[in-house]
């Protein structure tokens, strides 16, 4: 009985699943699936030859089992060997060695070259700094460079990298765009590097990957990525018709609340920390971090 | 459990080696001590992260650290380790008196050790300088404060084995509990050698 | 004294459900009291159960208590799943939201996996390496009311005081006082102190029990392999549980006396937390899921009627894993910014622990191959294991990838990928072990039919639960988010996945209902063996005697019983009355339960900060061990007749 109803039950679950896929339609709200830049294509490439090793893995557990199930049944009359005391099989052990070992190295070999390659800029391209703080429960974003500063949302140039500098003056977040690439943590009293790059123009949301209070699930924002010339004239727009940010207004964005996206054409320096690129950065504001006596 | 030990081989060994249920206990013992080791690595771990990370105007090892009664402690606890390797060797040559005298002796240098560092700590204090200050003196007061605690707790050990010795004299009970006190306190010199080096003369340099 | 309520009911355990709570609460405490007094319980349950020592009634008790967590944390898990049924969903408020994922998996993993565990390990092990207790009774007693009296502490934050609400991992600066006031995060931190001190505590029982109270002449490599991954098990425990008790006490004390561990403002570090909490929490995955393949191993090649497959391979397979698992906790924050070199050598790591784990995986195919597959539900649960934990699996590889963890790190996709192994790994091999070893200390069997209806509720509810949830990782939806908008494209998956929830719950109420209706009607078992079993635990009578064998096995293979069958030898365990000795047994305690009832009253002083209260349970503590360190009176002798009495009722005497 139990063969028949266990295959009916596996052909539920992929019906089941089918349906899932079909009802939301494999399509665009899949935001792995479709990465806009060289960081998320790449990470989604490491993606695809992991699930694939995987798949192959799986496939042979499901097979070898589903003919163990099948075969060696205790049924009366089951013609299959019965051998009570096979306990061993070196060339077999072995094989399953090997094949562990095989999948392991196809997987290994391309995150040991991704994982350097992806921690930093590519040489030859000058890349545009955004320094990010994540409050309760915002996101603040400075250009250092432009010296404008918003709230919840970031234009950025397409096809140049973007480097975020990652800082927090709240409990952690991550700081996540799926369609440009993965997360890394916000910290306070830690500066973190993350570079990402948009090689389409359009939206891309984002939001914080960390739980970090009840108003956590508001920590959505959105870029916008434009050509060159959209952004720099984005930039102008903000500088020329927008309000400079105050030491007050920025003790206003601590409070714990969410708000709609905000711009400011300039932004205190002293509200990020002097010192970046670099990991053992202490900073932002409230923590009011020390030089160290040494 | 009743597992036959071979006549010959009980009689060379310890008197608390000889019952199965009391060196089964001092392997327990044993694990204890394992994981105790690793709660002081732990607590090593955070301090040696935080010895520079003083807060805004807090004092840095260098500047906290005063020598002399480190040193006493060192001493008083070398010395203590000592006297209760004698009360073991007592134990051994099955003298109860003399067990117990070096047990006491133990003790009262363990009370000794303790005294003086809570007069260093009550000192640090009246700076100025408590744990509330820096993640360094937090976790400064923290692992030398948990030493001090399983310090005490020894001492307090100490006192009732000596009662139990003087009430039941040598047995393989009594003797396996003050073996195990003996790994335990040899276990705490050891942690303090780590700590007056790590924490004291480290931060001197 | 208004301020005094305040603290006792804050806003957050005024609600409807909270309230409702407290009536349910208050009621079942009444009909309980009602009971035990009608029908003069008290002195029974002091006396049999309270005081005990003996192994397989502490295995009972943590049994029922796994089960009751399960319940909690189960119902936890179903409103979660409610709340995100639908987008923009206002059953639970954000608030509330948070204070449910947070009891949730803190519940699951050290009230309900770990005393589960627990339990088996009690059940099973010293009647299977042929002992007649563990190596320390007492001390595995004490262990239980910590847990006991710690599960108590950490559930009754719901209707007093207020819930945790930071997640089960409890990162800081989120927990400090700044961000988190209230007492519910003390809760948490000294309910994770306490059940970690009783179960460091097992950790060493079972380590001295296995190594030195096996039967004469079951070496090492002829013990049983659930043997095995106990052991192994009890040195993760003892190595990995220290770390976790560092970093709550540090919070604990940033919280309670204003130290500077985690806050910024002083020099505090809050990465120094989560590797602290990772250098336990790691290791603490293989804590969950050693025992359960251990338990595949002796459920499978009974159920197969074949020896285990690649003994020794698994064997090093396991002590592999166990070295390895010290080796991988960055994985759980490669987006922390450790540098390029530090992740590749922990997503190294990460891949290289996969390939133990999946040479396990074979072993059990191979065990089944040339075997005869008998279809229990214990070997149900077991066999529904290998497809389910494969994918489990190979989603851990896909996030060991550092890359693709940048992309998966805190999203559902990483969600599905723990719950599959550890509901598809430790829970599907609790329940296996469940069903194999119920018999043996309850001496009834549990009822197929109404068992096998339990195993598929539950086992395709598993898959339409999580499977859905891999791709909403791909859409990019992120843990502990308490709602989420139309806009994304979540919405069907998630109802998908509600639906699955509600099944998988359909499956535990028929679980508890099969064991509840078993236990009045189940079918009675006479012979002590009714698997045809192949290890030591099945040559004893069911439920075992409280000595467990009158006379000591000596083992002569690996799987000894199955050994002793083949051999015709079984009646090894007939005893001849004149060779009946008195056997020396613990003496039950009041110790260990007053010693966690002291643990809880200071857990209460140092939640609410009242010194007084907290002072009073230390003073308890030390009375306990002064009283404790005084008896010498700690063991009984069972005399010959009893047991000779008790073996020719079981049938099993000689002559």
């Amino acid at each position: 009985m139990s063969f028949q109803r266990s295959k009916r039950a596996i052909r539920f679950i992929f019906m089941a699943l089918a349906i899932g896929l079909s009802v939301s339609g494999c399509g665009n709200d899949y935001v792995l699936l479709h990465p806009a830049g060289p960081v998320a294509a790449s990470e989604l490439n490491l993606i695809e030859i992991t699930a694939a090793t995987m798949i192959v893995i799986i496939l042979i557990v499901w097979v070898l089992f589903g003919i163990a199930l099948v075969r060696f049944r205790d049924t009366p009359g089951n013609k299959a060997p019965y051998r009570p005391l096979w306990d061993h099989n070196k060339k077999l052990e072995l094989g399953v060695i090997a094949v562990s070992v095989v999948a392991a190295v196809i997987i290994a070999v391309p995150t040991w070259n991704k994982t350097f390659a992806l921690a930093h800029v590519p040489k030859g391209k000058a890349p545009i700094v955004i320094d990010v703080t994540s409050l309760d429960w915002k996101w603040l974003f400075e250009y250092p460079s432009q010296h404008i500063a918003t709230v919840n949302y970031i234009d950025v140039p397409t096809n140049r990298p973007v480097l975020f500098e990652l800082t927090a003056d709240s409990p952690m977040n991550t700081f996540w765009v799926p369609q440009l690439g993965g997360m890394e943590y916000t910290m306070p009293s830690e500066v973190l590097p993350l570079w990402l790059e948009a090689s389409k123009p359009g939206l891309y949301w984002g939001r914080s990957g960390n739980f970090s209070g009840s108003g956590f699930v508001h920590m959505t924002f959105n870029v916008h990525a434009v050509p060159a010339s959209a952004f720099n004239a984005w930039v102008t727009n903000v500088k020329t018709t927008q309000p400079k940010m105050t030491m007050a207004d920025y003790r206003q964005l601590l409070k714990f609340n969410w708000i709609a996206p905000r711009y400011y054409s300039a932004y205190p320096a002293a509200t990020f920390p002097a010192e970046t690129h670099g990991f053992t950065l202490e900073g932002g504001m409230y923590m009011e971090m020390q030089p160290t006596p040494k | 459990m009743n597992l036959p030990v071979e006549p010959d081989s009980t009689a060379k060994l310890p008197l608390e080696f000889t019952d199965n249920h009391e060196s089964l206990k001092i392997l327990g013992f044993w694990s204890f001590l394992a994981t105790d080791l690793l709660l002081f690595a732990s607590l090593f771990a955070v301090y040696a992260v935080y010895q520079s990370r003083v807060g805004m105007a807090g004092p840095s090892p260098d500047q906290l650290f005063k020598l002399g009664p480190a040193v006493v402690e060192t001493l008083l606890l070398l010395t203590s380790s000592f006297t209760c390797g004698l009360a073991v060797y007592q134990m051994r040559r099955n003298h109860k008196r003399g067990t117990i005298i070096w047990l006491a002796v133990t003790l009262l240098l363990g009370v000794g050790f303790v005294t003086t560092e809570v007069r260093e700590f009550v000192s640090y204090i009246a700076m100025g300088d408590s744990w509330h200050h820096s993640a360094f003196l937090s976790a400064f007061f923290t692992l030398v404060g948990t030493h001090g605690a399983h310090v005490t707790f020894g001492i307090l050990w100490a006192i009732t084995l000596i009662i139990q010795l003087m009430g039941r004299g040598l047995t393989t009970v009594t003797t396996r509990k003050m073996y195990m006190f003996a790994l335990y306190w040899h276990f705490l010199d050891i942690i303090w050698v780590f700590i007056f080096t790590v924490v004291y003369l480290n931060g001197k340099i | 004294m208004s301020s005094l309520l305040a603290l006792l009911f804050p806003p957050s355990t005024t609600r409807n459900m909270e309230l409702s709570a407290d009536v349910l609460i208050i009621l079942s405490s009444a009909a309980i009291i009602f009971y035990l007094t009608r029908w003069h319980r008290w002195k029974y349950l002091w006396r049999e159960w309270l005081t005990t020592v003996d192994h397989k009634k502490i295995g009972i008790m943590y049994l029922i208590g796994a089960v009751t967590m399960l319940f909690r944390g189960g119902t936890d898990a179903l409103l979660l799943r409610a709340q995100l049924a639908v987008p923009n969903n206002h059953l639970l408020g954000p608030l509330h939201y948070d204070e449910i994922f947070t009891t949730h998996g803190t519940i699951m993993i050290f009230f309900m996996a770990m005393p589960l565990i627990f339990a088996m390990f009690n059940i099973a092990i010293p009647l299977m390496i042929g002992s007649r207790d563990v190596a320390f009774p007492r001390l595995n007693a004490i262990s239980f009311w910590l847990f006991a009296f710690a599960a108590f502490l950490f559930n009754i934050s719901f209707v007093i005081g207020g819930s945790p609400n930071a997640g089960w991992t409890a990162y800081p600066p989120l927990t400090e006082l700044a961000f988190n006031p209230g007492v519910g995060q003390n809760y948490y931190l000294m309910a994770l102190v306490v059940t970690g001190l009783g179960t460091t505590a097992t950790g060493i029982n079972f380590l001295v029990t296995i190594l030195r109270m096996r039967a004469p002449g079951m070496t090492l490599m002829r013990m049983p392999m659930f043997a095995w991954t106990t052991l192994v098990t009890s040195v993760l425990i003892l190595f990995a549980f220290p770390p976790l008790t560092v970093a709550m006490v540090l919070t604990l004390f940033d919280r309670l006396f204003g130290t500077a561990f985690f806050t910024i403002g002083r020099g505090g570090m809050p990465m120094m937390y989560v590797n602290l909490f990772w250098l336990f929490g790691h290791p603490e995955v293989y804590i969950l899921v050693l025992p359960s393949f251990g338990i595949f191993s002796e459920v499978v090649a009974t159920f197969s009627r074949k020896k285990l497959f690649g003994y020794s391979t698994m064997v090093y397979s396991v002590l592999a894993i166990t070295f390895l698992s010290y080796g991988t906790w960055v994985h759980h924050f490669f987006t922390m910014g450790a540098g390029a070199a530090v992740n590749v050598f922990f997503g190294l790591s990460t891949i290289l622990i996969a390939i133990p784990t999946g040479i396990k995986i074979f072993n059990w195919i191979f065990t089944m191959w040339n075997g005869r597959i008998k279809m229990t539900v214990a070997m149900m649960w077991a066999l529904a294991f290998i497809p389910t934990f494969v994918v489990g699996g190979a989603t851990g590889v896909m996030l060991g990838a550092v890359p693709g963890d940048y992309q998966f790190h805190n999203s559902y996709f990483l969600i599905a990928h723990f719950h599959n192994v550890i509901i598809g790994g430790t829970v599907f091999g609790l329940m296996s072990g469940v069903y194999y070893w119920w018999p043996k200390v309850t001496g009834r069997l549990l009822n197929e039919r109404q068992g096998k209806w339990a195993f598929w509720l539950f086992f395709l509810g598993f898959w339409v639960t999580f499977m859905p949830q891999y791709a909403l990782g791909f859409m990019g939806m992120t843990r502990r988010m308490y709602t989420y908008s139309h806009g994304f494209g979540w919405s069907s998956l998630n109802l998908i996945s509600t639906i699955g929830a509600f099944v998988m719950g359909a499956g535990f109420v028929v679980m508890v209902y099969n064991f509840v209706w078993s236990q009045i009607h189940g079918e009675i078992d006479v012979t002590g063996d009714p698997w045809n079993g192949r290890t030591l635990e099945w040559s004893t009578p069911s439920p075992a005697p409280e000595y467990n064998f009158a006379r000591i096995p000596v083992v002569t293979d690996r799987d000894a019983w199955w050994a002793m069958k083949q051999e015709q030898k079984t009646n090894v365990v007939q005893i001849k009355p004149q060779e009946i000795t008195d056997i020396e047994l613990p003496k039950s305690s009041g110790i260990p339960f007053l010693m966690g009832l002291s643990f809880f009253v200071f857990s209460v002083g140092m939640v609410f900060s009242w010194w007084w209260i907290a002072g009073a349970g230390f003073l308890g503590f030390v009375v306990c061990m002064l009283v404790g360190t005084f008896d010498y009176d700690d063991h009984k002798e069972v005399p010959r007749q009893e047991i000779q009495n008790t073996e020719s009722a079981f049938g099993r005497l000689q002559g």
